[in-house]
């Protein structure tokens, strides 16, 4: 009799159901779906649902479900993503204007799993087909436009100011004044500082008379992060605005954008979308008319523009402009005094103007407009003419509740506001100049080939290993392919845990672990039957041959953990998918290999009073 | 079922000057080829506009040619890929956002020849991004080689370290030379299959060093050669199962994984063979020329030294 310390099984056995759930709704797949949201904020209910499926079936489109889920949108199920797509544009054309209809997948994994959240692995763009847009952020040019508005507001304060200067120029990362009058030197100083409290200002003392300002190494990184981000939340609000589920926007290496949207797109229709260009405008709230009676007619009183807020009220804005979003240095969510404030800087031209309209409107309303322009091209008398269009929404309304220049808070929010209106304050400031350096479409059909054609070799390859070990090593061939299956499994409950997405060069990398997998069970099996061959007995062979193995083993993975660790490192892309499948491939297989299947001939030999052979 | 009853005596080391010859001819030759013939580098290194085009019937590429220079589509290279119905056509890189726009105008024209014609890919990669991510994924290999070597010099004596680093290069270059040799396009997944065989080299040479090095402690009176081939002949079974197993699931992965997998599936397949051979030859043949011996591995170090390790 061998006994198998009972905790270890117990641990293991844990380990192996909580990989088999995790797993598991990758075995029932995705199929291709419509999510529909109505455009009112409304909710679908069951007699929607069986409209949906009325047209559907009418137009001879099989759907394997249409349903509405908990928050009352409607999902419709297909089997093919032709299917998908007529579907979309059937419901496109019947309902013109009223759903957002986004593409997505639906997991086909029954109720109980999903309500535990667990969802499929998510597939890479490769694999399920899509759209890859890498936007390069100019963050020099961000940089620049920084030191040009600082040497413009820098002649402005120091013309307010009376004193006369030869010169106000760019050079390198700071900003050089000359003075005409040394003597002002100090008067200089003082209203620089005055513009902008946190300028670091150098004296030369061989140029009498001059003023360096130099950006800090911090302001210079501040600002690059600033138009990234800034950036990122005008792409995500344009993705967000497609109306496709899970689109990714992140940030990539230094000064890239990546965006992904999964599913059939139109790609110069995408590429146009996410191009817009949006910008401020900051406007007086117009005190005396009624905004419901001029929506109602449809007419704004003179001197006055109606607008819309983001919930859909309307509110009436004087036509002159305080301020714009090319005038706005900085926006930041900065709670003061416990309370939530959005703090906003303006460059001195904004802030002269913020100052005159504050002291004449004290109390009084005041709206930030966030326009987003996008450049159409029409055809017009068999011409392309490109047309602006431009879309706008009162992100803010505040009233004024001192007089202030270029620095001012808007309080009155709370803090999930806050944090937005700082982020669109930051998407509408003049932007830094972003181009596509990166462009990939895979078209959805080429993806599920991949899908269908990968996943049917590896089954295939799989079957002729399982058989081949279960032939080879017979009762320990077999207890190697259940090693192996566990091995998959785990490999795909960490992937499915750790959300990342499989790729073809992950495939590439979980085909390499399961080769060292096979290799470390092989490697332990031909130590068996080495030392059964010079005469030990069953458990010593055994005990031997996991032993004399483990060196080997350990060796080649911890060569290949490393490896891994590099390639994450140093990679980006498809290196790095590769990098995380063979990481966590190579965990997982040591941990089957050496403790899984030691495990599992414990269970089939262990119990048995002597054991004369073994089946290896 | 046993594919080697008894454990074999060939001496592989005897005959490690013919190998050598025939490794470096090869190495040569891959380098040569690769330098005179050149690598079919995809968009992702070279930059520049791919696109993929699904016809509803057979075409000819003569066809093809007319309708994009009717269309006003410049620059612009074709080729058919899979089946006669796939054709592949390359632009030069285009401006920002232009790549969209020049697919439009591809579709437009194609659609004269083909009114079902329909666009399966789209690769567009500026020439910042392709240099980087060629530089990137260079740097890449070299940290993991130079890591790999640290590790192996460290666990096996330097000796073995510089074995495993030549078996290391020798691996990838040559099959660099097979991929140039079968023109097999080479994308960044064809750089994922490289660091496959990177990897798998690597572990097949730690296998065989780990018993040269349990070899060397327990025949403490024989020849380093007589040793070394000892070892190899004992893993032999070993070797050619785990060969066996990886090549034939590689081979179905070419054969039935479709058009996308295929060029990886071969890389890999090539690398396989490669890695197995060179783990046998080049790795164990190059620690004993540069005189790798018992002395390597004495003392003989504490038994269990590996179960600290992670």
């Amino acid at each position: 009799m061998q006994r198998y310390p009972l905790w270890k099984g117990v641990l293991l056995a844990a380990i192996l159901v909580a990989a088999v759930l995790f797993s598991l709704p990758n075995v029932y797949g995705e199929s291709p779906a419509l999510q529909l949201s109505r455009r009112d904020r409304g909710s679908f209910d069951a007699a929607s649902a069986a409209s949906i499926r009325d047209e559907l079936a009418k137009a001879k489109i099989p759907a394997d479900e249409v349903y509405v889920d908990g928050d009352g949108r409607l999902w419709a199920r297909f089997e093919r993503v032709d299917d998908q797509l007529k579907a979309r544009d059937l419901i496109q054309r019947e309902h013109e204007g009223q759903y957002a209809i986004a593409l997505t997948s639906a997991s086909r994994a029954p109720d109980w799993l999903q309500s535990l959240g667990l969802e499929p692995m998510s597939l890479g763009l490769d694999l399920r087909g899509g759209m890859l847009l890498v936007y390069e952020v100019d963050t020099e040019g961000a940089v620049a436009q920084l030191l040009q508005r600082m040497e413009r507001d820098f002649r402005k304060e120091l013309r307010d100011a009376r004193i006369q200067y030869q010169d106000v120029t760019v050079s390198g990362h700071a900003v050089r004044v000359t003075l005409k009058d040394p003597a002002q030197t100090e008067a200089a100083r003082k209203a620089l500082l005055a513009y902008d409290p946190q300028l670091t200002l150098a004296t030369d003392a061989a140029v009498p008379g001059s003023l360096t300002a130099s950006l800090s190494e911090t302001a210079i990184k501040d600002r690059q992060s600033f138009a990234i981000q800034q950036n990122i939340t005008a792409l995500e609000n344009r993705v967000n605005a497609l109306g496709v589920a899970e689109t990714v926007v992140q940030r990539q290496g230094q000064n890239r954008i990546a965006v992904q949207v999964p599913g059939v797109q139109d790609a110069s229709e995408v590429v146009r979308l996410l191009g817009k260009v949006a910008t401020l405008e900051f406007r007086l709230v117009d005190p005396v008319n009624s905004p419901m009676e001029a929506a109602r007619t449809g007419r704004a009183p003179l001197g006055t523009k109606l607008y819309k807020q983001r919930d859909g009220t309307p509110v009436l804005l004087k036509r002159d402009v305080i301020a714009t979003g090319e005038q706005l240095i900085d926006a930041s969510f900065a709670p003061s005094q416990g309370e939530p404030a959005v703090s906003v800087k303006l460059d001195s031209r904004g802030g002269d103007e913020m100052l005159r309209t504050t002291r004449e409107n004290l109390n009084r309303p005041m709206a930030v407009v966030f326009i987003e322009k996008e450049r159409e091209l029409v055809q017009r008398d068999g011409q392309e003419v490109a047309v602006d269009r431009s879309k706008e929404e009162v992100i803010s309304v505040a009233t004024i509740r001192g007089v202030f220049s270029n620095n001012f808070q808007i309080t009155g929010l709370s803090a999930a506001e806050g944090t937005e209106l700082a982020k669109l304050l930051r998407a509408g400031a003049l932007a830094a100049p972003i181009i596509i350096v990166e462009q990939r479409v895979i078209g959805p059909s080429v993806g599920q080939d991949n899908i269908e054609a990968g996943t049917r070799a590896l089954a295939i390859a799989g079957l002729f290993l399982f058989v081949f070990m279960a032939l080879y090593y017979k009762v320990f061939g077999l207890i190697a392919d259940i090693v192996l299956l566990t091995n998959v499994i785990l490999t795909v409950a960490m992937l499915a845990l750790f959300n990342a997405a499989l790729t073809l060069p992950g495939i590439a990398g979980i085909v390499l672990t399961v080769g060292t997998a096979v290799d470390a069970n092989i490697l332990i099996y031909e130590r068996i039957r080495e030392e059964l061959k010079v005469g030990a007995s069953p458990w010593a062979a055994i005990n031997a041959g996991f032993d004399k193995a483990f060196s080997a083993i350990a060796d080649s993975n911890v060569t290949m953990v490393m490896a891994a660790g590099v390639l994450f490192l140093f990679g980006s892309g498809p290196v790095r998918g590769f990098a995380v499948t063979l990481f966590i491939g190579v965990v997982a297989s040591m941990f089957t290999a050496l403790i899984g299947s030691r495990a599992l001939i414990y269970l089939i030999y262990g119990r048995r009073r002597r054991v004369e052979r073994l089946a290896i | 079922m046993e594919f080697l009853k008894e454990v074999p005596n060939i001496r592989f080391m005897a005959l490690r000057r013919w190998w050598y010859v025939l490794s470096a001819l090869v190495v040569a030759g891959s380098i040569a080829l690769v330098l005179l013939r050149g690598l079919n580098l995809t968009v992702d290194f070279t930059g520049g506009i791919v696109l993929e085009l699904g016809f509803s019937r057979p075409v000819e590429l003569e066809d093809v040619r007319a309708a994009l220079a009717a269309g006003g589509v410049e620059d612009f290279q074709v080729r058919t890929f899979g089946t006669a119905s796939e054709v592949e056509v390359r632009l030069p890189p285009a401006g920002s956002g232009a790549a969209a726009e020049e697919a439009k105008l591809v579709l437009g024209s194609l659609a004269k020849v083909d009114p079902a014609v329909k666009l399966n890919r789209q690769e567009s990669v500026g020439p910042q991004v392709s240099e980087q991510l060629g530089n990137q994924a260079a740097l890449a290999v070299l940290m993991t080689l130079l890591l790999v070597l640290i590790y192996i010099a460290f666990r096996f004596r330097w000796r073995f370290g510089i074995g495993s680093l030549v078996a290391s290069l020798h691996d990838p270059i040559v099959a660099v030379g097979a991929i140039a040799l079968l023109n097999i396009p080479f994308d960044l997944n064809v750089v994922a299959a490289l660091l496959t065989i990177l990897g798998y080299s690597v572990n097949d040479t730690v296998v065989i060093f780990d018993r040269i090095r349990e070899r060397f402690r327990s025949m403490r009176k024989a020849e380093p050669a007589e040793v070394i081939d000892r070892a190899i002949n004992e893993t032999l079974a070993r070797t050619i199962i785990v060969s066996g197993c990886a090549l034939s699931s590689v081979i179905f992965l070419a054969v039935l994984g479709g058009e996308t997998l295929r060029g990886f599936a071969v890389a890999l397949a090539i690398g396989i063979v490669i890695g197995t051979y060179s783990s046998i030859y080049v790795a164990g043949a190059i620690a004993l020329d540069l005189g790798a011996s018992g002395r390597d591995f004495m003392p003989p170090e504490k038994r269990g030294d590996v179960d600290d390790m992670p």
